[in-house]
């Protein structure tokens, strides 16, 4: 189709520009204010005048009307007619106007085809690259058709302003449709010009490539290599600024092939750290940041390179604010991935009055994270200066900061608390909220130091209206309740307004509360009893509600553990607060300077559609599927180097392990649980005050299934990272009666046996508490069973269970008399069996057992009994002797109460292991109807000591492979496998000794599915 | 990239609106005013994300520019960009203003055109801007098109190596101006201590060369000087202690920064008129020019007594002028009686300070204030902030200590010579942020 329309223009002319007349100088800003009706119709009759002027003064009306957001579309034809025009000035403002409205009019926009087509040809290039630029930001189908061939003849154009603009161009045409730049072989064209002599067009070339390969992740559009990595560091020295950034930010996104390359690169861009643009040196930044992560530490160029990054970074500091806050937000990131470099730099970073308040609060935080022993005299002082400001939240933050000091350098802890006492005396309140918030965080970290201040504290308790400084306090009070003689009034008083306060502080004022009632039992058992009402009864908040319940029923069946589990020793809080993660500080040095190190979010949290979408990394680690290293060790590039040599001579499988993805880091195993050892004996402590606590209660309240957010509940308020609290466990499992000490009737056989396993279940939760998110879940424990039933034991009746706590087997049993008369001198003992089990110590049943009652024991083994093979092997066989009589009776173990802890096989001995073992003793299993996920089994695994040492995806097909080693020594390998969608998993299970893979296999089910 | 480029006046009314990219809709322009522009709340940042787009702002008097993208851009690169659009906008009409943008609306869009091509910054050196741009700032000459070699030449200047200077630049009087321009900080402590000072300098020059002239320029850096030391003959120690430490610098793009890097000399083709050679940043052996003394007594819940000593400390044959201390007061003031031995004092309840100015004052001096505050009672818990005490001046040395030791000017396609160009230097030193806390 071609448009003969339109009269071509003939001769070529230079633009001239109009000399407009003194007069008319001050008035462009008429055109913003005439709004009339019928101001269209007017518009169109100058548009089509037979005079220039009153044609362009037209135009530029058009224009200011489209700038205010007016519809000037139906001008469309006769704003177009006006673009065959030999004046520059005319033409462009047409074509501002051609922009904006050919989307919405593209019929008509085909008129102007024909002129862009002929203005592609003018002899001025400065015209060429005008029709060419505004050619590729008309977004009509039919116009980017008649795009290709001048765009084509432009890319090649002799002018180099033409050929830069005609790279651009190119980027533009692929945003609109990507086929047809590919089909036309444009993308080629655009490499080559990474070679032009010309270092804009190199440039530009190199911009519109990174962002065409953005949208195309895989592919090698932006193929780095040596050769021209080399021709992108020439041109780097010639371009403007702009251009500069192009190639430094291109540049950040090739690894280097090794350290030598890597620092001849480096040296090479260390002069842009010098440049007046900080963009320019903010990129160069990037480029060093990660390309140092190749460089060993030892090298005198690295120390050189540190050295030589830290001035720049402090002249972004003297550019305007907004400058100096997006600088901050990337030297905060810089300094937590490397510290060295700033480490001398703290003077830098103090507030000026006058700086806005974005700048100061990040000044701030990069304080914190640069406080040492060394400086932090002077940090002191200044946080202190900061603290009497007038804006709220910079002083709350300054105030915090005194306590991160306090936590982070002890040396200072003792000066930090005393400021911190200044400044409540102050009595400004939000000064002393925010003081008191932290001064909770310094008990944390230094028990029974500095407690003598609590005093001044709970002065100010009144003034405390924000959840955050309430709850801190209430915490404070619950945590020193013995020291502090007003406890119970202190808290009563909260406990008043209880349904009004928020949540936090309602699960502090109940713990507080309970921790009160554990160390001042006599006077406090009103207190409790009320809070735990309020909580159980009156909220509608399901966490409370199973803290309360938690705390009940801990209380009621075993005041001791309640109080080992309440008052146990808290981790210690770490120095470091609000750290990047890792993984994501990795990716974040790698978009140093742009969005996502200002958000320091990754691109795809706040970027649409593909793009940014790729996840960048550091250098540094060989091995591609292998996760990074850690910072510490991150850089020895030389050393990463090696072991790829070595994979092929260890044949196929090693290869393959190399390649598996790494489980999350597998912690410690699980934290250590205080002994539930049930002591009757310990009962008498509280004794008759419970007994009555309890004996209101005719029916067992009602009890939440599940919770419905895992919030983390009271212990996890403290530490720095909330773990996952299993709400579902807890719930499904707590079917049981609350209460203990009533007597039951016929159901009661049937009861003890539901009820401790699930109170056991719930203590484990609390006891993980301690960890991180994905720790393990506590070893796996099956219900209790009835092994001894009453009608064969003269009334004794026991049931029981196995359970690996802390390291430490134990047999839990229950034993209830069902007989008339009471029960005394129970003792135990054990055949021989497959794996030496032996009672570690005697039945601890001190006091008699009365008809009708239920007493819970805990008997620890040992594994260093007697030895003999049983059929089947985890038989045990037992007798248990009481006043009456001697009773016997078999039970079977899980044999996962046999892995111990340290059953995490190196990576390298389990590929040796694995086949070492002959395939013969190879065993395979299926495990239907299991509904995790692999990294939930994994972790659910863990918890009964079998680890995942390793995990590796082939075609939806997660595998992992684990090890555990029995009490005896003995290991087992395993291979899980998880189809995702597949309820059926298939386990393989390999070790020398083959008959305890059935037993292995029995527990890996029982374990699953628990 | 910058997905579009929008100007508002203070009520947020959209005086230019510039889009560049498909993914940036109208509905972004009103985002903004809404959000940022008309927010009960004063932003905190000048990065804000309004549902996954973000937008960069920064003001000039009561003008916000900003630029909008849906991408993860090089958000410095967009800052730098926004201040180098304001400064192409004042090279045309001086200054931001609501007026001025209106008057210039399609000179502004004829720039961004330009200096903008699919949310990529492109040359923004107003020099070459000017050859090639036909609307003219109501500021500028007209300089008409040329001829067909002009138009390449044009090309060729705006995207080639030197694309801050053309070619065939004539003067008869070859002349070059050097102002060596330094703001001095310090915060210092109520007991005099020094918590920070440091000088950050720029070297401005005006230059009417003719050609493309090569130029190189030194002063009495340290590691210069330290390295010829070595080379010739130990020069005396009075001369060494002369040179200077400069923790940092930074240049104009014409400078060859390779070169800077391994020779520390400073070599370019400077542009032709105005422009900015070097920043540097110095923090060691300032000389502080003036003390401040400030002694605060609270004499009872509601007066305030204040003494301000300062001192001059340069050489007495030098003047210091434009003095100004800003001496903070309380927001509960009632009034306030002054007594000052030089200059006048007027206590300005506006601006909550008592402002001293003293027109000129020699070095090695001293002079003193002394105030009588009444105040208000009130029953604000929060005791006064007591901000610090600010003072402005300007002083005709560097601070530093930095010295111009030659500029040296060579062109070897025309007959001049070095000695042909009139060259000066001038130093200034004036206050930045310098304060002392009462």
């Amino acid at each position: 189709m071609k448009w003969e329309g339109t009269k071509a223009i003939t001769a070529p002319t230079t633009p001239v520009t109009e000399n407009r007349q003194f007069g008319s100088k001050m008035t462009d800003s008429k055109y913003f204010t005439t709004t009339k009706k019928g101001e269209i119709f007017e518009l169109k009759a100058e548009l089509n005048s037979d005079k220039k002027e009153k044609k362009k003064e037209a135009v530029k009306k058009v224009i200011a009307s489209m700038t205010v957001g007016k519809d000037v579309s139906a001008l469309f034809p006769d704003v177009v007619n006006c673009m065959q025009t030999d004046n520059l000035e005319l033409k462009k403002l047409v074509y501002l106007y051609l922009m904006n409205y050919a989307k919405s009019q593209p019929d008509m926009a085909i008129m102007a085809v024909n002129t862009f087509v002929k203005d592609c040809e003018d002899p001025n290039p400065l015209i060429r690259a005008l029709a060419v630029r505004t050619m590729g930001c008309i977004r009509v189908d039919k116009i980017t058709e008649y795009l290709c061939e001048p765009l084509r003849k432009c890319l090649k154009d002799e002018d180099p302003y033409v050929r830069k603009t005609a790279a651009v161009c190119v980027a533009k045409l692929h945003d609109i449709n990507a086929q047809l730049v590919e089909d036309q072989g444009f993308l080629d064209t655009l490499k080559d010009l990474i070679s032009d002599s010309n270092p804009m067009v190199v440039a530009n070339a190199v911009a519109a490539l990174s962002e065409i390969a953005e949208s195309h992740p895989n592919s090698n559009l932006l193929d780095l290599n040596p050769q021209t990595i080399n021709k992108l560091l020439t041109a780097l020295n010639e371009c403007t600024e702009w251009g500069q950034i192009f190639i430094l930010d291109c540049l950040a996104n090739y690894t280097p092939r090794d350290d030598r390359e890597s620092q001849s690169i480096c040296e090479r861009v260390t002069p842009r750290l010098s440049h007046a643009n900080s963009a320019v040196v903010l990129s160069a930044v990037k480029v060093l940041m990660k390309f140092m992560e190749m460089l060993p530490k030892d090298l005198d160029y690295y120390g050189t390179l540190l050295k030589k990054l830290a001035p720049p970074l402090v002249t972004l500091l003297s550019a305007e604010p907004e400058l100096q806050y997006v600088a901050l937000r990337n030297i905060n990131l810089i300094v937590q991935r490397r510290p060295e470099i700033l480490k001398h730099e703290m003077k830098v970073f103090f507030v000026k009055y006058n700086d806005p308040i974005y700048v100061k609060l990040e000044k701030l935080d990069i304080m914190i994270r640069l406080a040492s022993q060394a400086n932090i005299a002077q940090v002191l002082a200044e946080l202190k200066e900061y603290a009497t400001e007038v804006d709220v939240d910079f002083v709350r933050k300054a105030v915090r900061a005194i306590g991160r000091c306090a936590i982070k350098v002890e040396q200072s802890a003792e000066r930090c608390v005393s400021t911190l006492l200044d400044l409540i005396q102050t009595k400004v309140n939000y000064v002393v909220q925010e003081a008191i918030v932290v001064i909770k965080d310094i008990f944390r970290k230094y028990p029974n130091k500095y407690e003598s201040v609590i005093a001044t504290l709970c002065e100010n308790l009144d003034s405390l209206d924000e959840p955050e400084a309430r709850a801190a306090m209430i915490w404070i009070v619950g945590e020193y309740a013995e020291r502090i003689d007003n406890a119970d009034e202190l808290l009563e008083s909260f406990l008043e307004g209880f349904h009004d306060e928020s949540t936090q502080v309602q699960l502090q004022l109940l713990t507080a509360i309970v921790k009160l009632f554990l160390k001042k039992p006599t006077e406090t058992q009103e207190l409790v009893q009320q809070v735990l009402s309020l909580a159980t009864q009156d909220s509608d908040n399901p966490d409370l509600r199973d803290r309360g319940y938690i705390y009940w029923r801990l209380l009621s069946t075993d005041p001791v553990a309640a109080k080992e589990v309440v008052l146990a020793e808290k981790p210690l809080i770490s120095e470091e607060t609000d750290l990047i993660e890792p993984t994501l500080l990795e990716e974040l040095i790698c978009h140093i300077g742009t969005l996502a190190s200002v958000y320091h979010k990754p691109p795809s949290a706040f970027v649409e559609g593909s793009r940014g979408v790729q996840h960048k990394r550091l250098p540094g680690s060989a091995g591609s599927g292998e996760s990074v290293d850690s910072p510490d060790t991150g850089s020895a590039a030389g050393v990463s180097e090696a072991p790829p040599a070595v994979i092929p001579s260890q044949g196929d499988l090693l290869g393959d392990l190399l390649n598996l993805d790494l489980t999350p880091p597998t912690a410690t195993g699980p934290p250590p649980a205080p002994s539930s050892g049930m002591q009757m004996g310990a009962m008498d402590l509280l004794g008759g005050g419970l007994d009555s606590l309890m004996g209101d209660e005719s029916e067992p309240p009602p009890i939440p299934l599940r919770t419905d957010t895992p919030q983390s509940p009271q212990l996890s308020h403290q530490s720095p990272s909330p773990p996952d609290y299993s709400p579902t466990e807890l719930g499904g499992d707590l079917g049981g009666s609350p209460a203990m000490g009533a007597g039951f009737g016929a159901p009661a056989a049937a009861m003890p046996a539901t009820f401790s396993a699930p109170v056991s279940g719930g203590l484990d939760d609390l006891f993980d508490l301690g960890g991180g998110v994905g720790m393990p879940m506590g070893a796996y424990s099956p219900p209790k069973t009835v092994w001894l039933p009453a009608m064969k034991a003269k009334g004794l009746e026991i049931s029981g269970t196995f359970a690996r706590r802390a390291g430490v087997i134990q047999m839990e049993m229950t034993l209830t008399n069902k007989a008339m008369s009471v029960m005394t001198d129970f003792a135990i003992q054990f055949n021989r069996n497959s794996f030496g089990l032996a009672p570690a110590g005697p039945l601890q049943v001190l006091t008699p057992l009365s008809p009708n009652q239920s007493i819970e024991v805990a008997l620890p083994l040992s594994t260093v009994g007697p030895v003999m093979k049983m059929e089947p092997l985890s038989n045990l066989q037992v007798a248990v002797k009481n006043n009456i009589d001697v009773f016997y009776f078999s039970c079977q173990y899980p044999i996962s109460m046999l892995f111990v802890e340290d059953g995490k096989m190196e990576r390298q001995v389990f590929l040796a292991t694995w086949k070492d073992i002959p395939n013969d003793n190879e065993s395979q299993f299926q495990i239907k109807d299991c509904h995790l996920s692999s990294d939930a089994a994994s972790s659910k695994l863990q918890g009964s000591n079998v680890f995942t040492i390793a995990k590796r995806t082939v075609e939806g097909q997660d595998m992992l492979y684990q090890s555990m080693k029995l009490t005896n020594g003995i290991w087992v390998l395993a291979e899980l496998r998880v189809q995702a969608g597949n309820p059926n998993y298939t386990v393989s299970l390999k070790c020398r000794a083959p008959e305890v893979s059935q037993c292995v296999f029995q527990s890996y089910e029982a374990m699953l599915k628990n | 990239m910058i997905g579009g480029l929008f100007i508002y006046n203070h009520k947020g009314e959209v005086l230019i609106s510039r889009v560049y990219r498909d993914d940036i809709g109208r509905n972004a322009v009103d985002a903004f005013r809404v959000n940022v522009i008309h927010a009960r709340q004063q932003v905190r940042s000048p990065v804000t994300n309004i549902a996954r787009t973000s937008f960069f702002h920064v003001k000039r008097s009561n003008i916000w520019l900003a630029a909008v993208t849906k991408q993860n851009v090089n958000a410095t690169m967009v800052f730098e960009f926004l201040y180098k659009m304001c400064d192409v906008m004042s090279a045309y009409f001086g200054k931001i203003s609501e007026e001025n943008v209106k008057n210039n609306f399609v000179l502004i869009y004829e720039l961004l055109d330009e200096i903008l091509d699919f949310g990529y910054p492109q040359n923004s050196e107003t020099g070459a801007l000017k050859t090639f741009i036909t609307q003219q700032g109501i500021k500028s000459q007209v300089r008409p098109h040329g001829t067909k070699e002009e138009q390449s030449q044009i090309t060729s200047q705006v995207t080639g190596q030197i694309g801050w200077r053309r070619e065939g630049i004539k003067y008869r009087r070859n002349e070059l101006f050097l102002d060596v321009l330094e703001s001095v900080n310090l915060l210092m402590s109520p007991q005099g201590q020094v918590l920070s000072a440091h000088v950050s300098g720029r070297v401005v020059m005006k230059s009417y060369l003719s050609g493309m002239p090569e130029c190189k320029f030194g002063m009495n850096d340290k590691i210069v000087i330290d390295r010829q030391g070595k080379g010739g003959s130990s020069e005396d120690g009075g001369k060494s202690k002369q040179s200077i430490a400069i923790d940092d610098c930074t240049f104009h793009q014409c400078v060859r920064l390779s070169k800077f890097d391994s020779e520390r000399s400073i070599s370019f083709i400077p542009p032709d008129g105005d422009y900015e050679l070097m920043r540097y940043r110095t923090t060691k052996d300032i000389i502080l020019p003036f003390r401040v003394i400030p002694l605060v007594r609270e004499v009872g819940r509601t007066k305030l007594e204040v003494k301000v000593v300062i001192k001059s400390n340069f050489k007495s044959s030098l003047l210091a002028q434009k003095i100004e201390v800003r001496i903070p007061t309380p927001l509960n003031t009632s009034g306030v009686q002054l007594i000052c031995m030089k200059g006048k004092a007027k206590y300005k309840a506006s601006e909550n300070a008592i402002v001293w100015k003293i027109k000129r004052m020699a070095g090695m001096k001293e002079s003193q204030i002394s105030a009588e505050i009444e105040l208000l009672p009130t029953n604000d818990k929060k005791k006064w902030a007591r901000p610090p005490i600010s003072m402005n001046f300007e002083v005709p040395f560097a601070p530093s200590g930095l010295k111009v030791r030659y500029l040296k000017v060579f062109e070897p396609k025309l007959n001049y010579s070095d000695h042909d160009v009139i060259k000066w230097v001038r130093y200034i030193g004036r206050s930045g942020i310098y304060e002392t806390r009462c």
